[in-house]
């Protein structure tokens, strides 16, 4: 906004900021005493992990325009690397605290990263994606076909509960687990927040924006990709050396496409634009791959139309919707949306129930036949074999799906209206 | 005494078969004030490429300062301190006025890839930029972001990248391009105020800017440069007249016919 307070002209770390991070540090250390069932901490403890390595991703997609398809591969290898040293912890021929474990990982990432980084940060834009596909399939090859490192496909495991116990932490429960990732979580967002308010944090925003004129201030823009990459790739290995003191296994899989693609979607869904939206991203990808997982075998479809509603109509993620929204109700307009929200939500839930009983139906003649023709979806009891339960979605999708989209239309409307007085307001207090 | 500020010699540069650039000379003194002018596809934007270092040249030498630059990447030329706007506004969209300003800032007050240290501490970074924002007098417009400026200001913001590194030699390509006759005159006059003690050399097509900068103007026809001197001596010159200004009265005459 156009006014900035003279304390804080040139982005200083201000008491607001301060806050801030305290309460995060303070949600950090409650959370696991509301969510108490042992499920919660499990969760918990990877969404620290998943905070992690999304900001990391999100170091190269959002601040600097460089669109990764291997970003697994660093979080990966990190996880290998660390579940090697811990074994070798266990068998007492490393003589590091476990503690210290993801670390480890990190200091793989960075490795891996300055070797693998070299090629790739040579380009940008497409070919830069296309080379990080290629060495993502690459490494994953590699992992089959070196058994002696990536255990093949059994993976690889190790104990935690290695070494002497420090201060009576033994790693043993969980909750011992969570609290050392949740201060490694605490500590890498605050130093990913801190590399963007850099000389070099700036100037990869730059390069994001406008490759060509960086090169005519000064910087090498194949320079600055390559040290941002190589910071991403240390955060990526200790979100990977995390996990390997989480899971004590690791498995081909960590490695693989499925995983950097997952970073990719979450990310994006989280929201590139804003720091915090790929926190927002990792809590949602932990709860899709632990909860989602359970309550549906279509997960990973409605995963896909989720992502495909979010590039096509908000591209910015969840994290630009909050902001968007934010700034509304600062001009004191968001009460005249509430109302279309409420229409939005209604018919856009009736469309979506519509839509998931038909998905659910499909679903079940595929993969559940043999239990019979019959399942509940929503307290309903559905038939594939009975028309009106088919009619009867396709009903509910097509109620709610015509009065959806013509809410839809008017909402955009409005919501184009309170954008323009917004700007008007804007102009006015600059001229003023 | 001192070496020429900017030197071409017998400069070429070929786009497959066509030879865009033929045997360019040219010697600019420290200081000097230079307008570029010549007919469209005389090559005077390919001449601002080889010489800022986004082409590299068939054969033929760039001189600055006396040292040779030609093979140069961008970035190395930057850094010996040329620098050069563009006629396509060429700024950092998604972050504000003075994020760009203080990005442009940066290296040649030292900084380089510095991930160690926070931008709000860097004091000189911080006063150099904010005095770059009242330069280009953008102050109203300190944290709209680039994208959102009107396209005068982006023209303002544009030079302001420029200058910023505080380069002794600065190229400018069609500065006034699309700006009205007010913005103009308005902007030659922001250009004179930022650009003192440099070395300046500009593209223009627009005559009035031509003689309202310049203190030489050197003249380029087919990748040639048939006449470099005082604005006056230039308009004398009967080689110029027949090769160029014959085409630009034709010119003038065309966009009259066309109206």
């Amino acid at each position: 906004m156009a006014t900035t307070t003279t304390t804080n002209r040139y982005g200083a770390i201000g008491p607001r900021d301060l806050i801030i991070w305290a309460l995060f540090a303070l949600l950090f250390a409650v959370a696991p005493l509301i969510f108490r069932s042992g499920l919660a901490v499990t969760m918990l403890s990877q969404i620290g992990i998943a905070i992690v390595a999304c900001l990391s991703y999100n170091m190269l997609l959002g601040q600097g325009g460089m669109l990764s398809f291997g970003h697994a591969v660093y979080s990966g290898l990190g996880t290998y690397v660390a579940i090697h040293a811990l074994k070798a912890i266990g068998d007492g021929t490393f003589p590091l605290p476990v503690s210290l474990i993801p670390l480890v990982g990190g200091v793989s990432g960075i490795f891996f990263a300055v070797l693998l980084g070299f090629v790739t940060t040579k380009k940008s834009g497409t070919t830069f994606a296309m080379i990080t596909l290629g060495i993502g399939e690459l490494v994953f090859a590699m992992s089959l076909m070196v058994p002696e490192f990536f255990g093949g496909e059994a993976g690889v495991n190790a104990n935690r509960m290695a070494g002497k116990p420090f201060m009576g932490i033994t790693y043993g429960p969980q909750i011992q687990v969570y609290y050392l990732l949740a201060i490694y979580t605490f500590i890498c967002t605050a130093l990913m927040y801190a590399f963007t308010r850099t000389p070099l944090g700036r100037v990869l925003n730059a390069v994001r924006d406008n490759p060509e004129r960086v090169e005519f201030i000064g910087y090498s823009t194949q320079r600055v990709r390559y040290i941002a990459f190589i910071i991403s790739g240390f955060f990526a290995g200790m979100a990977g050396g995390m996990a390997a003191l989480n899971f004590e296994i690791a498995t081909a899989e960590v490695v693989g496409a499925g995983r950097s693609g997952a970073y990719l979607l979450f990310t994006f869904l989280g929201g590139a634009t804003f720091f915090f939206g790929p926190i927002i991203g990792a809590v949602l990808m932990v709860i899709a791959f632990v909860l989602l997982s359970e309550f549906t075998k279509a997960w990973l479809l409605y995963l896909g139309l989720v992502f495909l509603l979010m590039v096509m109509y908000a591209p910015g993620g969840i994290a630009s919707l909050i902001m968007m929204n934010l700034r509304v109700a600062k001009f004191g307009k968001l009460g005249r949306l509430l109302g279309w929200y409420a229409a939005l939500a209604v018919t856009g839930f009736i469309t979506f129930v519509g839509v998931a009983a038909i998905i659910e139906m499909v679903y079940h003649i595929q993969l559940n036949e043999a239990l019979g023709s019959t399942l509940k979806f929503m307290g309903i009891e559905l038939d594939t074999k009975s028309l009106a339960s088919w009619l009867g979605a396709v009903v509910t999708a097509v109620v709610g799906l015509v009065p959806f989209e013509l809410t839809r239309r008017r909402f955009a409307v409005r919501w184009g209206e309170v954008q323009g007085e917004i700007e008007a307001a804007i102009r006015a207090k600059e001229m003023a | 005494m001192s070496a020429p500020a900017v030197e071409l010699k017998d400069l070429r540069k070929s786009f497959g078969k066509t030879e865009i650039i033929r045997g360019t000379n040219l010697m600019v003194a420290p200081g000097e004030r230079v307008a570029i002018i010549g007919p469209n596809g005389a090559g005077k934007s390919t001449l601002f490429n080889l010489i800022s270092g986004r082409f590299g040249p068939t054969s033929g030498e760039v001189r600055l300062n006396g040292e040779r630059i030609d093979g140069l990447a961008p970035f190395e030329i930057n850094r010996k301190g040329l620098s050069r706007s563009f006629q396509i506004t060429n700024i950092f969209g998604r972050l504000s006025v003075f994020e760009n300003l203080r990005c442009a800032v940066l290296w040649s007050l030292g900084y380089r890839y510095a991930f160690w240290k926070f931008l709000a501490g860097l004091k000189d970074a911080n006063e150099r930029a904010e005095q770059l924002v009242h330069m280009i007098k953008l102050d109203r417009k300190r944290d709209t972001l680039a994208m959102n400026l009107t396209y005068a200001e982006q023209r303002a913001l544009e030079i302001g990248i420029t200058i910023a590194g505080g380069a002794s030699v600065v190229l400018l390509d069609e500065p006034t391009a699309g700006m009205s006759k007010s913005e103009t005159a308005r902007f030659i006059e922001l250009i004179r105020e930022v650009t003192v003690g440099k070395t300046l050399l500009t593209v223009e097509h627009d005559m009035g800017v031509v003689f309202g900068l310049a203190d030489k103007i050197a003249v380029l026809v087919y990748g040639e440069v048939i006449a470099f001197d005082t604005p006056d001596k230039v308009r004398a010159n009967a080689r110029v007249q027949e090769a160029y200004l014959g085409s630009v009265l034709a010119d003038a005459q065309a966009a009259e016919a066309g109206h």
